[in-house]
């Protein structure tokens, strides 16, 4: 079998999406370096030595390689054969956390494997696409029914739960991407319309004050009526639905957030959240703030004057806007060599590349990704089986996810989660992802004239 | 259901699209549209890092360096990086406690802000230096030492001439606000530092670094595309004779006065000597506050430059100047004489009185033997003359020509501080006398006393003119500059100034006055000759009174040398120190001779030890040394007290150590801190160090 399978491999593969894959963790590469370079350092020893970031990356890229061609050399059947497999796995480990969990950061979602730290919400991405492709592949599956429908929203969001639970709000966002290829397989508009507008009420609820978010719930409830006009006229029934929905959201705020907040979660998961909004917090039990202030000193974390996650977004704009057109150069970034961003070499990876490539450089990198989702959606449509299908749309909906919330957070578009750009930001865990759902895509798509199920 | 599915993948591909076109959208907003960005950048990223040139040299004519540079360091603190550091260490190493620790961190951040680097103590000396150094990477990066080039003087002499640096103020920052000054920089605060500031202090460079976001300089920016490189001070090539500048400081030792040697052809100043004087040195470390305050304090004013501020009446050299404008007026020859019967009875009250008696057949005598009647009634004949219509005129006429010597108006020496001196005028005195005053009411200033009032700096240039026969070129210290005058700083003393048109008869019947004062039989000071020179000089023998009492008389001399060609003009006075032949005119016979012969006859090196080691303190000074030395007794006795139980077996070895350091550099080790009596000189710290700032002894000066 290995005789024969190369050639026919090597045929069906699509070198589009390998080079893009290429350039992208290539561009990943120099800008890690960049970020932790310093003029007196050697460089042989930097690269090899595994002890920078941007050799670890580079010894994260060869693993990945060999995943790559293992992954290419494998029957595309098997994929499908082990999904429901692998999804339980993905979702014992993400159980696993909660009991060998390693603190990285101050969140417990990391396995220790040695070599590197496993991220189960991380690679869940792959084992929740392919379940949701087998589900939907499967031939006794009707997705027009609201059971499969709710079937398969289960499948997607319940990794999100536990990563909510794990304190990876930002992780657990991601999978909300899964709507996509629902909604590609016919799931109706509504829930999506709905599942957005839960979003927005939620972080709007943690957000605003109080007067503000009624008077705002009020305005959107009497404009909803005033559409609704001619369906109350027949049925009245909807006037009490938009009624109960405007009561809830008030609720929401009033008692379930605080709720939520003040008594189920621990402060600092409070203020991570609130954090994560850009917001200070502060306990409103006073017997909690002493507890938590000395626990805050203890971790040397006591913010000085200006709000951290201001600063970061601050710092932020500031490396991005001060690239200008052409960039400040290779390795000649003000803001980056002087470390004023904060998780630079990761999340904010970003604004390396604005800074020192400009306007070109990042439009460029902007572009790489686009073309790199179109080819996806391009070979996705061209897929003979759902399951070959439903997986591009997932491989898809997860990278556009990471890369328009990532970067609209380093330019002050998006509030800022802390999920990587896929395949430049530094770590092992997310490379590994994005180059399983990347090569498991092109190895199903070389086999696109099998039906897989 | 495919038609109405590949509608849904158009929908996809079209918010996707969508989401990315923002992206751009924001990219092109963020960095083509706002310039802004680039700006916080700039500030929060690149460091303007100033680099201090070394400030410049001076040069003695002969081409010693007399005023150096040398490299200190201060221990600088940056708060935010505190944490870890070993206080404990830094407490025990510099001797505070942790309460000043604290202090000291408090005020840096008041002053410069928690991330950027404060002096934390400044100028460290070698031993606290290299305790600090070699533990240094314990304290880093809180603390750090940074480099602090000072001032150093070869020679610990002439302190006043080269003036002291000191911080700059607010105050100046604003007057100087294009000048390129910040806040902690130094500037010339007295002497030449200051005239010639802006040729000394050079040009500052910029170097542009990166730093990073705890404001640590990291790398240079572009490789120093756009740095300016920094031009170092200019040299300055004085006039002054470093070796006679010291010889003289030897010599004035132990008595208040001052002394002044001008080169008459140049105008340029050899030696500017004042007594009580300090060793520039004391005033450019770390114990820089602490002596500045000691001194500021002293009764005997060791800061004070008495050259240029001291205003004296001139007393009996006043007299060469009256002969010219007598001679000049018409009223004398030459040849005229006048009876000197021990006083002068022209105005009926026998005064002024005289030191010797018999006749002054010509001028040459009068001047020779200090006749004060003489003079007396020369001044009344050319106040008095009928053409002036009156003493009103005839005094202001009088008034001119003494200006035309330099009188009653600032010279415009390159020493900041000048006093004007005083002559003067019809206006004032018939504010005293009313208008119905005459030339008898004022006959005391003929002979340099009463109102009469000159610094030694003018004097020393009056008789530089005599010396001239009508002409000087204006006193000052530095000759030229290195690589050019750019500033214009040495126009004033390129010009001759010649008043009116005088005949050299008239001088030289001065010079032969002067000349018999020194070599004639009768002169006031024929013991001053020296071998080989001709000397021509003039005593000077000055009553004083301090709160109406009088005192003990100045002893003055001025002189000039060799009477052809003269290379050497010379003005002193020794306060109360009594006749001017005894302690003034010895003292710079001695400067003349070292100046032209290099060297001091065998004969007369025993006057050397004689006069150096003379201690002549003025009585009311002295009174006011005492009131001061047991003030602290009474307190250092109480402190003692207080600490009896404490440490009372201290050994009175250390207490002696600890005066003699407190001596060094004291100009009068005294006998108030001879080691027998060490409580005297153990000045409690609140007493050493009572907040006094250079600027409030400035502003004491100007005001």
């Amino acid at each position: 079998m290995a005789t024969n399978q190369p050639p026919i491999i090597k045929k069906g593969i699509n070198w589009a999406i390998i080079w893009l894959y290429l350039a992208l963790v290539l561009v990943g590469l120099l800008n890690i370096f960049q970020v932790e370079y310093r003029p007196e350092m050697n460089l042989v020893d930097s690269w090899t030595g595994l002890e920078t970031n941007y050799s670890k990356q580079l010894f994260f890229f060869s693993i990945c390689l060999v995943i790559a061609i293992f992954i290419l050399i494998t029957d595309s059947k098997f994929f499908s054969a082990t999904a429901n497999l692998l999804y339980a796995l993905g979702i014992l480990l993400l159980l696993a956390t909660f009991v060998i969990g390693k603190n990285v950061a101050g969140s417990r979602s990391w396995i220790p494997l040695g070599f590197m730290n496993l991220q189960p919400a991380e690679t869940c991405k792959i084992f929740v696409s392919l379940a949701l492709a087998k589900y939907l592949g499967q031939l006794e599956t009707d997705f027009s029914k609201p059971r499969s429908q709710m079937i398969a929203l289960a499948i997607a969001l319940t990794p999100a739960v536990f990563s909510i639970l794990q304190n990876e709000t930002g992780l657990a966002l991601v999978y909300f991407a899964f709507f996509i290829p629902l909604y590609r397989e016919g799931l109706p508009a509504a829930y999506l319309v709905s599942g957005i507008s839960f979003a927005v009420l939620m972080v709007a609820a943690i957000l605003m004050e109080e007067r503000g978010f009624t008077i705002a719930v009020s305005i959107v409830a009497a404009i909803a009526l005033f559409l609704l006009r001619p369906k109350i006229r027949r049925r009245k029934s909807i006037l009490l639905l938009v009624a109960a929905i405007w009561f809830f959201s008030i609720a929401l705020q009033r008692f379930g957030v605080p709720y939520v907040f003040e008594d189920m979660f621990q402060p600092y998961q409070t203020e991570r959240i609130m954090s994560m909004f850009g917001k200070d917090y502060v306990p409103k039990d006073s017997a909690k703030i002493e507890a938590f202030m000395r626990a805050k000193e203890m971790q040397g974390k006591v913010k000085e004057g200006e709000k951290q996650e201001n600063y970061n977004v601050k710092q932020s704009k500031i490396a991005i806007g001060s690239g200008g057109f052409a960039g400040k150069g290779f390795l000649k970034g003000a803001v980056t060599q002087g470390q004023f961003v904060p998780e630079q070499n990761t999340d904010f990876i970003f604004t390396a590349i604005g800074e020192t490539f400009g306007f070109w450089g990042a439009s460029l990198v902007t572009l790489l990704y686009f073309s790199l989702l179109m080819v996806i959606i391009n070979v996705a449509e061209r897929q003979r089986s759902i399951f070959s299908r439903v997986y591009a749309y997932c491989t898809a909906s997860v990278i556009f996810f990471h890369v328009v919330v990532n970067i609209m957070m380093t330019m002050g578009l998006a509030p800022i989660i802390g999920i990587p750009l896929p395949l430049i930001s530094y770590g092992g865990s997310s490379l590994m992802t994005f180059t399983i759902l990347i090569f498991i895509l092109l190895r199903l798509d070389a086999d696109r004239q099998v039906i897989i199920r | 259901m495919s038609d109405y599915n590949a509608i849904r993948s158009r929908i996809i591909q079209v918010a996707f699209t969508a989401a990315f076109i923002i992206i751009i959208a924001q990219l092109f907003n963020l960095q083509i549209l706002s310039s802004k960005y680039a700006r916080m950048a700039d500030d929060q990223a690149i460091y303007r890092k100033v680099v201090y040139p070394s400030r410049g040299l001076v040069y003695d004519r002969d081409g010693k360096i007399i005023l150096d540079n040398t490299t200190l360091f201060d221990l600088v603190v940056i708060p935010s990086q505190l944490k870890g550091v070993d206080t404990q260490l830094i407490c025990r190493v510099l001797n505070i406690d942790t309460t000043e620790f604290r202090k000291r961190v408090v005020n840096a951040i008041v002053k410069n802000g928690r991330y950027q680097p404060s002096v934390f103590q400044g100028l460290l000396d070698d031993s606290l230096y290299a305790r600090l150094q070699e533990r240094l990477y314990t304290i880093q990066p809180g603390f750090d030492l940074v480099e602090r080039p000072i001032r150093k003087y070869p020679y610990s002499g002439a302190a006043h001439v080269f003036g002291y640096l000191g911080e700059v103020d607010p105050k100046f920052l604003e007057t100087h606000a294009n000048e390129g000054y910040r806040m902690g920089d130094y500037t010339g605060m007295t002497g030449i530092e200051r005239s010639y500031e802006k040729a000394l202090m050079g040009q500052r460079g910029i170097q542009f670094w990166l730093r990073d976001k705890m404001n640590r300089p990291t790398q240079r920016y572009e490789g120093g595309k756009f740095d300016t490189a920094m031009v170092a001070g200019n040299t300055l090539y004085s006039s002054i004779d470093i070796d006679l500048q010291v010889f003289g400081e030897l010599l004035m030792q132990g008595k208040v006065g001052s002394m002044v040697a001008i080169d008459p052809q140049t105008g340029g100043i050899i030696a500017m000597v004042n007594a009580p004087s300090y060793d520039p040195n004391l005033l450019t470390g770390s114990q820089r506050r602490a002596q500045f305050s000691r001194m500021y304090q002293d009764p005997l004013k060791p800061l004070y430059n008495r050259a240029i501020t001291g205003e004296y009446s001139p007393g009996s050299t006043f007299k060469t100047l009256q002969a010219v404008i007598g001679m000049q007026e018409g009223v004398i020859t030459e040849e005229t004489g006048y009876p000197c019967t021990g006083r002068y009875n022209g105005c009926g009250n026998g005064k002024p009185g005289c030191h010797g008696g018999g006749h002054s057949p010509d001028l040459k005598s009068a001047i020779a033997v200090s006749c004060n009647a003489y003079f007396a009634h020369v001044f009344r004949q050319i106040v008095d003359q009928p053409r002036y219509g009156g003493v009103d005129s005839g005094i202001t006429v009088w008034g001119k020509h003494l200006a035309d010597f330099g009188l009653g108006h600032r010279l415009g020496v390159d020493i900041p501080g000048e006093r004007p001196g005083l002559i003067p005028t019809a206006k004032r005195y018939v504010k005293t006398f009313g208008p119905n005053w005459n030339s008898c009411n004022v006959v005391s200033v003929s002979i340099g006393q009463g109102e009469v009032n000159s610094t030694i700096l003018q004097l020393a240039n009056a008789i530089a003119m005599i010396a001239n026969k009508g002409w000087y070129y204006t006193p000052h210290v530095i000759d030229s500059i290195g690589g050019g005058d750019k500033w214009g700083l040495l126009d004033p003393y390129k010009k001759k100034i010649k008043a009116a048109e005088i005949p050299d008869h008239m001088f030289e019947a001065v010079h032969e006055g002067m000349d018999a004062v020194v070599q004639g039989p009768t002169g006031t000071a024929r013991r001053m000759r020296i071998e080989g020179i001709v000397m021509c000089g003039k005593t000077g023998t000055v009553e004083n009174y301090y709160r109406g009492k009088k005192q003990r008389d100045h002893s003055f001399f001025a002189a000039f040398a060799p009477r052809d060609n003269p290379k050497i003009a010379i003005a002193c006075i020794v306060e109360n120190a009594g006749f001017g032949g005894t302690v003034a005119a010895p003292i710079v016979s001695l400067m003349i001779e070292k100046y032209l012969h290099d060297s001091i006859s065998k004969v007369r090196q025993p006057w050397i030890e004689r006069y150096s080691s003379m201690t002549i303190i003025p009585a009311r000074l002295q009174a006011e040394i005492n009131k001061m030395d047991s003030l602290k007794r009474v307190k250092e006795l109480q402190r003692i007290k207080g600490n009896e139980i404490k440490q009372s077996n201290k050994p009175v070895e250390q207490l002696q150590t600890k005066v003699k350091n407190e001596n060094r550099g004291r100009p009068f080790p005294a006998k108030r801190n001879e080691p027998g009596e060490p409580l005297a000189a153990l000045l409690p710290e609140s007493f050493r160090n009572p907040g006094y700032s250079f600027f409030d002894y400035l502003r004491y000066r100007t005001d």
